[in-house]
């Protein structure tokens, strides 16, 4: 328990208040509710009993080797970013609601909004979404307040979990209506563009997409303004490293999962919604935006701006109700990237580029695997496998490897597959420990 | 604070120097790499090319011009500034927990999902409801979800109720939700003591009406006496009360809000769990609720099979996913480490001290400083400037800053809406009676400073490393990157 009072304090508080007993305070509460009975320990832990069971509890997750992506990666925290992100004047801050006393959290997420601008080659960036999925689902719904429309195309090759979220956040009417662009070699086909568009939202693409592979988005973008509808491009910012960007091929909006820059994985969060757009649509964006300004005196200065569209202005008119973001998680993004610099970013993403390359290679090797796309590809690829993809996982678990995710209860028309991730984080030795356990398991 | 440069507010790209280098990545891997040029980005992102000490003394830097909890007194209203316990990070940095991948094998993640149904356990019995997600990852993200499910839950009864009942005390989030998700937001007048006017409410319950959505306490922080009756007036409507949960402090081991009548709430585990703000988040958030909402939950959530704990991804009627993967689960070990430092007396002792300090503050300032409500308060209090500082053409932001001056942050203000120049006051459990000492002296020599001296005020702060700054011009011309 944290609480520092003792029972003389609680008393002379007591006294100057003019109570009697708390009873007294609380008495616009029916006493009926008061003190209940509660099935719940008795005692508290002290710190270190309460250490211990947390480190048991943590023991009980086993660390295979892993060549798990899918959205989520594995990637070394650098000292510096964590040194920085325990700072606890950042970590112990709230919302900067008063930014002459916060003026390091906002010129971080000044920093931030700028670094999202830099990666994904667009015109503004908000101070983040919960996760990738929400900053996808928010972007969509950006498109569908912008144009009026209310058809939604999206790419086959989308982030499944991307699109359970999208389908939540327009669950609450039948209006809206779905059409996916169909998958030709693991990209999207790009020939049913035009039809499909017609009446459109938004086109919704991922790229590098979910199956790993890297789109063609030469002329996309074109193929969306015909229709007039917008693009909305998810991307991984560290394949942005190397990768043309959603602002040279002509997105409206760009997004991506944050967690890929440097964050833990901690089973599914918190990480980091991106969130970028072209200038005009800057008053569409959802969240907190921080800008530079100027003090009495013209001195620098940052603060929370264009707030009219935010929840706490415009209530039941808000662009969305999102409050609290992910800030801390932005901090680490800005300070990982920082440390990195374009050069380093580049050195990052061709590390992935090429560890996933030599992966790829070597489990293409063995016999009755081979890879399922011809195709381009980041950091993860679909590998073809002779048998049920799930046994062989576990079989692979067994030995300590976890030799990648099996797609077939999500993409049942790829068959017996496995999305195999590698990132810089595995070395040559990890890899022929992976192709081993993908033998062994066959 | 001491210290700081003033001069320097360069940006990081400011510091920049072309071929300077921090963090190098030599996986030989790389060479591997190859792409066709056509895939390639043409220019070079604009980002900072600094060495890693550069990138430590900007940022560290940065880090004291805020403050913070652990740094300053912070009574933000309705934000539950507690301290952060340390252990709480040290368990969520265990490397087991924050290095497990979302999907992983259930066999793989034995210890997560244990420590996930402990959690949800104990919260269900704390707060003396059914059903538990943890999946939201915020308070305003946990409003979505319980909308969510009463939708889902209406449409599964074959009913269209599509309007939302809301006070016009309410934070901002809980309409914004309500209008996201399709409903039309019925405001409710509150009665000048701050609560609902059941008369009022049932005149606008009715067939339509989806769900009540309340504060308990309000954002007065003021409870609702009549809640038992508010609850059987929306549920004789056919409608379902969901309660906004940011106030639990007050409640916390005293009451269990299950037992007032509420189908749902949502949790801030950011609040009332200690889990830090971290500058504007992450946060976590949960839904708790009735039998009859739970086969709605989002999905996957976590059940014991045998000695074993799964992911349930459920029957079918799920809402389906309110975020990727699971939650923000490096949150709700936190939170969960919480759990275990608090037998039920201890978490009584939260609700009792949070209260007690927020009665004190408001106790020593009532004559300075009127107290919207003319009663005790429960965990916050909202005060007003008062005619002295009136009458000098002195406003609520005027005490904010002059407070920033004399080391305190600033209460929330301007919140909640219906009280003239509110200024909302939390102290929390944590703060001692000194430090609540201190603070009502510096409310108390603003007070007196803003009568002396007005225009002193008016031009507060100047101790911090900017003065009021330009907000128009921050809106007028956006500069929202370099
Ligand atoms: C009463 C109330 N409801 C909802 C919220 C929104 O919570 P969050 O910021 O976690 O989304 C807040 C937070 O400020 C609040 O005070």
């Amino acid at each position: 328990m944290y609480v520092p009072h003792t029972e003389k304090d609680k008393e002379e508080m007591l006294k100057a208040i003019g109570a009697a007993s708390l009873e007294d305070l609380v008495k616009q509460v029916p006493s009926k509710f008061l003190w209940p009975e509660f099935d719940l320990p008795r005692e508290s832990l002290d710190e270190s009993q309460a250490a211990a069971r947390l480190t048991e509890l943590s023991k009980k997750n086993c660390r295979p080797l892993s060549f798990l992506g899918a959205g989520a990666y594995e990637r070394y925290t650098p000292a510096a970013v964590k040194a920085i992100t325990s700072r606890t004047e950042f970590l112990t801050a709230y919302t900067p609601y008063q930014p002459e006393a916060s003026q390091g959290t906002l010129q971080a997420i000044y920093e931030f909004q700028s670094t999202v601008c830099a990666l994904y080659g667009m015109d503004c960036a908000n101070a983040s979404m919960y996760d990738g999925a929400s900053s996808f689902a928010e972007a969509v719904r950006a498109a569908v307040r912008i144009t009026g429309r209310r058809k939604i195309v999206y790419a086959a090759g989308v982030h499944p979990q991307y699109m359970d979220t999208l389908r939540t956040y327009f669950a609450h009417s039948p209006e809206y209506t779905y059409a996916k662009v169909p998958m030709k070699d693991g990209v999207m086909d790009k020939a049913a563009l035009p039809a499909l568009l017609e009446g459109a939202a938004c086109l919704a693409v991922q790229t590098p997409n979910f199956l790993g592979l890297i789109e063609d988005m030469d002329g996309v973008a074109d193929a969306a303004k015909k229709a007039g509808a917008l693009l909305v491009a998810a991307a991984d910012p560290v394949s942005l490293g190397v990768l043309k960007t959603p602002g040279e091929y002509g997105a409206d909006f760009a997004v991506g999962e944050g967690q890929s820059l440097g964050l833990p994985l901690a089973y599914g969060g918190p990480y980091l919604g991106l969130f970028s757009c072209k200038k005009e649509h800057v008053r569409q964006m959802p969240g907190r935006i921080c800008g530079m300004t100027k003090d009495k005196d013209g001195k620098r200065g940052f603060v929370l701006t264009l707030q009219a569209r935010e929840q706490h202005i415009r209530r039941d008119k808000a662009a969305s109700n999102i409050c609290s973001n992910e800030a801390l998680c932005a901090l680490a993004a800005t300070v990982y990237t920082a440390l990195l610099g374009p050069e380093g970013m580049r050195e990052l993403a061709e590390a992935n580029m090429g560890a996933a390359a030599h992966a790829a290679g070597r489990l293409s090797s063995i016999k009755g695997c081979s890879l399922k796309f011809k195709g381009p590809f980041f950091n993860e690829f679909v590998l073809a496998v002779p048998g049920s993809a799930a046994a062989m996982r576990e079989r692979a678990l067994g030995q300590g490897v976890d030799i990648g995710l099996p797609l077939a209860p999500l993409y049942p028309e790829l068959g017996e597959t496995l999305l195999v991730c590698a990132t810089e984080a595995r070395t040559e030795a990890d890899i022929a420990r992976l192709e081993k356990a993908v033998k062994e398991a066959i | 604070m001491i210290c700081v440069s003033a001069i320097d507010n360069r940006l990081s790209v400011e510091k920049s120097d072309p071929g300077r280098r921090g963090l190098k990545i030599k996986n030989p891997l790389r060479e591997k790499a190859c792409l066709k040029p056509e895939l390639r980005r043409k220019d070079r992102p604009k980002l900072p090319e600094m060495s890693e000490f550069d990138v430590i003394r900007h940022f560290t830097r940065l880090s004291r011009l805020n403050f913070s909890v652990d740094t300053h007194f912070y009574p933000l209203g309705s934000c539950t500034m507690k301290y952060n316990p340390r252990f709480n990070e040290e368990a969520a940095a265990l490397e087991g927990f924050a290095s497990l991948h979302p999907l992983a094998h259930d066999d793989c993640a034995q210890g997560t999902l244990e420590l996930l149904h402990d959690l949800g356990s104990r919260l269900k019995e704390l707060l003396g409801l059914d059903a538990i997600t943890l999946q939201p990852a915020a308070g305003a993200h946990s409003e979505f979800t319980g909308l969510l499910l009463a939708k889902a839950y209406f449409e599964s009864r074959g009913e269209e109720r599509d309007e939302i009942i809301v006070p016009d005390s309410a934070h901002g989030t809980n309409p914004a939700t309500a209008s996201m998700m399709g409903f039309t937001t019925v405001n409710l007048a509150s009665r000048p003591d701050g609560r609902l006017d059941l008369e009022t409410l049932k005149k606008h319950l009715g067939p339509r009406t989806a769900v009540l959505m309340m504060t308990v306490p309000n954002t007065l922080g003021i409870f609702e006496t009549q809640i038992e009756e508010i609850c059987r007036a929306a549920h004789e409507a056919g409608a379902l009360v969901y309660m906004d949960g940011a106030n639990l402090n007050a409640l916390i081991g005293m009451v269990k809000p299950g037992e007032l009548g509420i189908d749902m709430m949502h949790l801030n585990f950011h609040k009332t769990f200690s889990t830090p703000h971290g500058g504007g988040g992450p946060g976590g958030g949960a839904i708790v609720c009735r039998k009859a909402l739970a086969p709605f939950l989002p999905v996957p959530t976590v059940k014991k099979e045998g000695g074993r704990f799964v992911s349930d991804f459920g029957d079918g009627r799920s809402i389906g996913k309110v975020k990727s993967f699971f939650g923000n689960t490096g949150v709700l070990v936190k939170a969960y480490a919480y759990m275990l430092a608090h037998s039920v007396k201890e978490f009584g002792e939260i609700a009792r001290c949070s209260i007690i300090n927020a009665n004190y503050v408001r106790a020593l300032l009532q004559d300075l400083y009127p107290s919207y409500s003319k009663e005790y308060c429960m965990h916050e209090c909202v005060l007003t400037p008062g005619p002295d500082l009136a009458a000098k053409g002195l406003k609520t932001l005027d005490v904010a800053k002059g407070l920033l001056d004399r080391g305190f942050h600033a209460p929330t203000v301007y919140f909640p809406l219906i009280v003239h120049e509110a200024i909302m006051i939390e102290p929390t459990e944590t703060e001692s009676k000194e430090t609540l000492d201190e603070f009502v002296a510096a409310m108390r020599e603003i007070h007196a400073l803003g009568v002396s001296d007005p225009q002193a005020l008016k031009d507060s702060p100047h101790t911090m490393p900017v003065k009021r700054l330009d907000e128009v011009l921050a809106a007028r011309q956006p500069n929202l990157r370099w």
